[in-house]
């Protein structure tokens, strides 16, 4: 069990590394008017046949070999359904797979989204080669982090350059900083972190 | 707040790097296993741990990568760090607060932190 979602994240997203994807869409949407927090990864990967897609929330299917079960994708539907939202993934050999899991925000057992941006920022650092769109949503304001236009700019530098790392760091906190305090009236960094929302 | 003008300012500074770097060209090699039973373990703020003692001591020859499930999901999280030579030593149940030491003693002064190895660990 994950302690935190921003960690089913990650795990998810290993997923498209694993499939050979050139670009993962990780998209957060929160939106306390209709009480859901809704989380999308989506690849252009290696893609999954249908039958590998119907089998890939049971937990003793795994197609690795170093052991017997698979638990990434079984927590994460878990984890939604636990809240009473839903889990949804499709996916097309040769084209990609979407996931896609919606959290009901106001429920007793909806584990707190936790440190989405070192999730982000692990990814990039750790895949240098691929490309990244991390969208946070709430509400109506938005953040976006498009390793792309990071990349154009960049040239010959690669994305996993400690000090290129560092600033893809501070990058996501600063923007995440002014997102939650444009679309809350209390300040933040009271009682602890703002990437460690309080359930409330 | 940090922008993408930013970003152009400080790659404006940096030197341009001739060539792609491969995995040979680094001294030492860190390696944190990621997959489900590494991550459940709180294999990320190790990996975040090792990145920032990384650039804090500016070890240019030295790189932090990823690695899938090892199959010692039990000792998780596990780093691997390959020395020049190929030599492979494992460290399990790591934790943030043991990386600055592990990095101190075994990637700059090349010699392991043999309490934190699977050898020193395992029954």
């Amino acid at each position: 069990m994950m302690q935190e979602l921003s960690m089913n994240i990650l795990d998810i997203a290993e997923n498209s590394v694993r499939a050979g994807a050139a670009l993962v869409h990780i998209t957060v949407d929160e939106q306390p008017s209709q009480d859901l927090l809704t989380v999308t990864i989506s690849d252009d990967g290696c893609g999954m046949a249908p039958e590998q897609v119907e089998r890939v929330t049971d937990p003793f299917y795994t197609t690795r070999t170093t052991r017997e079960v698979g638990l990434g994708i079984p927590f994460f539907r878990m984890a939604a359904e636990l809240t009473g939202g839903s889990f949804d993934i499709s996916s097309t050999p040769g084209s990609g797979t979407v996931v896609k899991a919606a959290f009901v925000l106001s429920s007793v057992d909806r584990m707190p989204l936790g440190n989405i941006n070192e999730t982000v920022s692990t990814l990039i650092h750790c895949n240098p080669d691929m490309d990244f769109i991390y969208t946070r949503r709430i509400g109506r304001g938005e953040i976006e982090l498009d390793t792309r236009s990071f990349r154009n700019i960049l040239k010959d530098i690669p994305l996993n350059d400690p000090k290129v790392s560092q600033f893809i760091r501070e990058y996501l906190n600063e923007n995440t900083d002014e997102l939650l305090s444009s679309q809350k009236n209390k300040p933040t960094n009271i009682g602890g972190s703002p990437y460690n929302e309080d359930l409330s | 707040m940090k922008t993408l003008a930013e970003l152009q300012a400080m790659r404006d500074d940096m030197k341009s790097q001739v060539g792609v770097r491969r995995d040979s060209d680094y001294r030492m090699r860190i390696v944190v296993g990621m997959a489900t039973c590494g991550i459940a373990a709180g294999a990320r703020p190790v990996l975040a741990a090792c990145t920032e003692e990384v650039a804090k001591r500016n070890l240019h020859d030295v790189i932090v990568s990823q690695t899938g499930c090892i199959g010692i999901c039990q000792f998780e999280p596990v780093v691997e760090i390959f020395d020049a030579d190929g030599k492979k030593t494992t460290y399990v149940h790591v934790t943030p607060e043991k990386i600055p030491k592990i990095i101190a003693q075994h990637v700059v002064n090349g010699s392991p932190v043999v309490e934190y190895t699977i050898g020193a660990n395992a029954e």
